[in-house]
C-alpha cells in the first residue's frame, strides 16, 4: 500500500518537474524561465529526499539542505542580475 | 503490514506531490510571470512541507533535518518569489491584459 | 542592557539552528556548537541584528506559536483557491497590483509579513518601500489603500506586531 502512494508521488512529482522544464523552456521572457527554473528546483528538492528516502541514505538530506540554500542564492543573483542588465 | 504511521506518510506524500503538480500546472497555464509566480509559489511551498511530513512519518528519526529542510523552504520560497516579482517589475515584463490596476507603475511614474 | 540581550537572542537563535543540524546532544557537539554560535553572535552581531529583533517575552512566544497556525490555515488556503483557479478551464483572474500600509517598523517585522502575504491567498509581495507594500494581487477586490490594507495586512499584523514592533 505505502509503495504503490510512493509511486504514485513520484509520478505527481515528476509530472511537476516537466510541467515546470515546459515554462522554462517555452519562457517567453527571461523572467518567466527564471520563475520556472525556481519551481524546477523546489519540485528537486522533494526528489532528492525521495531519493534518500528509497535508497536508505540519510546523508543525502545534507545534499538537499545545501542544494537548497545554493539554489535560493542562485535565483536571487540571477534576479539582481536581470534587474540591471536590461 | 503497513503500520498506521506508514500510511499517514504515504498520504501525506501524495498530498504533497499533487500541490507540486497543481503549481507546475499554474507555472504553465497562468497568463503572465506574476500570476506564474503565485502559483508557483504557493504551492511548491505547500507541495513541499507536506512531503516534509509524509518523509517525517516514514522515517520518524529523520524528523529534525526535515524540519530544518522545511524552515528553510519556509524562508527561502517567498524571498526568491519577491525578488523575481520585484525584477519581473522593473524589467516592465509585460502583465495580462485583464490587469485591473497597477498602484506600482503610478508610484514610480512609469508608462503603465 | 539592550545590547546583551541582543547578544543573547542572537546566540540562541544560532545554537538552536547548530542542533536541528546536527540533531544529536554529544557532548562534543554542543561543546563546538556553543563556541561556534559565541564567536559567530560576537563578530558579527552588526550585520546579523535583524535576528535578534525578536522580543523573546512569553508574550512574544505564545504569539509566535497563534501566528504559526493561523499562517498555515491561510497557507492551505491559499492553495486550495489557487487549486480551483488553475483547475478552471477559463481561469477566473482579475489581477492587479495594489498598494498597501504597514504599521510594523523593524527589518524583521516587515520582512515576515512580506512573507507571510506571498504565502497567503492570492497576494504577492513585489516591492517594499518603507511603510509602503505594493502586492500583486489575483483577484483585486479594492484597490483602495485601506480596504486593501484591511484586507490583506491586518490578518497578520496583530501577530507580528507582538513578536517584533
Amino acid at each position: 500500500m505505502v509503495e504503490t502512494l510512493i509511486v504514485i508521488a513520484a509520478t505527481l512529482t515528476g509530472a511537476a518537474f516537466l510541467l515546470a522544464l515546459w515554462r522554462f523552456l517555452k519562457g517567453p521572457s527571461a523572467a518567466d524561465r527564471v520563475v520556472a527554473f525556481d519551481g524546477l528546483t523546489i519540485v528537486s528538492i522533494t526528489m532528492i529526499i525521495l531519493i534518500a528516502f528509497v535508497e536508505g541514505r540519510g546523508i543525502y538530506l545534507d545534499v538537499a539542505l545545501v542544494y537548497a540554500l545554493l539554489s535560493f542564492l542562485g535565483v536571487i543573483a540571477v534576479a539582481r542580475y536581470l534587474e540591471r542588465g536590461f | 503490514m503497513d503500520s498506521l504511521l506508514n500510511l499517514l506518510g504515504g498520504l501525506l506524500l501524495v498530498a504533497g506531490a499533487s500541490f507540486l503538480f497543481l503549481g507546475g500546472l499554474g507555472l504553465v497555464r497562468m497568463p503572465d510571470v506574476f500570476n506564474r509566480i503565485q502559483a508557483g509559489t504557493k504551492a511548491t511551498t505547500l507541495g513541499t512541507l507536506l512531503g516534509l511530513a509524509g518523509f517525517a512519518c516514514l522515517r520518524p528519526e529523520w524528523g529534525l533535518k526535515l524540519l530544518l529542510i522545511g524552515l528553510v523552504t519556509l524562508f527561502t520560497n517567498p524571498i526568491s518569489s519577491q525578488v523575481l516579482a520585484r525584477a519581473a517589475h522593473r524589467t516592465r515584463v509585460e502583465m495580462t491584459l485583464n490587469t485591473t490596476v497597477d498602484r506600482l507603475a503610478e508610484d514610480t511614474g512609469e508608462e503603465a | 542592557m539592550t545590547k546583551a540581550r541582543d547578544l543573547t537572542t542572537l546566540f540562541a537563535t544560532l545554537f538552536l539552528f547548530w542542533l536541528l543540524l546536527n540533531g544529536s546532544l554529544a557532548p562534543d557537539v554542543l561543546a563546538i556548537g556553543l563556541v561556534v554560535a559565541l564567536l559567530i553572535a560576537i563578530l558579527f552581531r552588526g550585520s546579523l541584528a535583524v535576528l535578534s529583533e525578536f522580543r523573546a517575552t512569553p508574550l512574544a512566544i505564545v504569539t509566535a506559536v497563534g501566528y504559526l497556525i493561523y499562517f498555515l490555515k491561510a497557507l492551505l488556503q491559499s492553495n486550495l483557491q489557487l487549486a480551483r483557479i488553475v483547475l478552471s478551464p477559463s481561469l477566473p483572474l482579475t489581477p492587479g497590483i495594489v498598494k498597501v500600509r504597514t504599521r510594523l517598523q523593524s527589518r524583521m517585522g516587515r520582512m515576515l509579513l512580506a512573507n507571510s502575504i506571498t504565502l497567503t491567498p492570492g497576494t504577492l509581495t513585489v516591492e517594499l518601500n518603507g511603510e509602503w507594500l505594493y502586492i500583486h494581487w489575483v483577484t483585486v477586490e479594492s484597490a483602495d489603500i485601506e480596504a486593501a490594507t484591511a484586507s490583506i495586512v491586518s490578518g497578520f499584523e496583530r501577530y507580528i506586531e507582538v513578536m517584533y514592533g
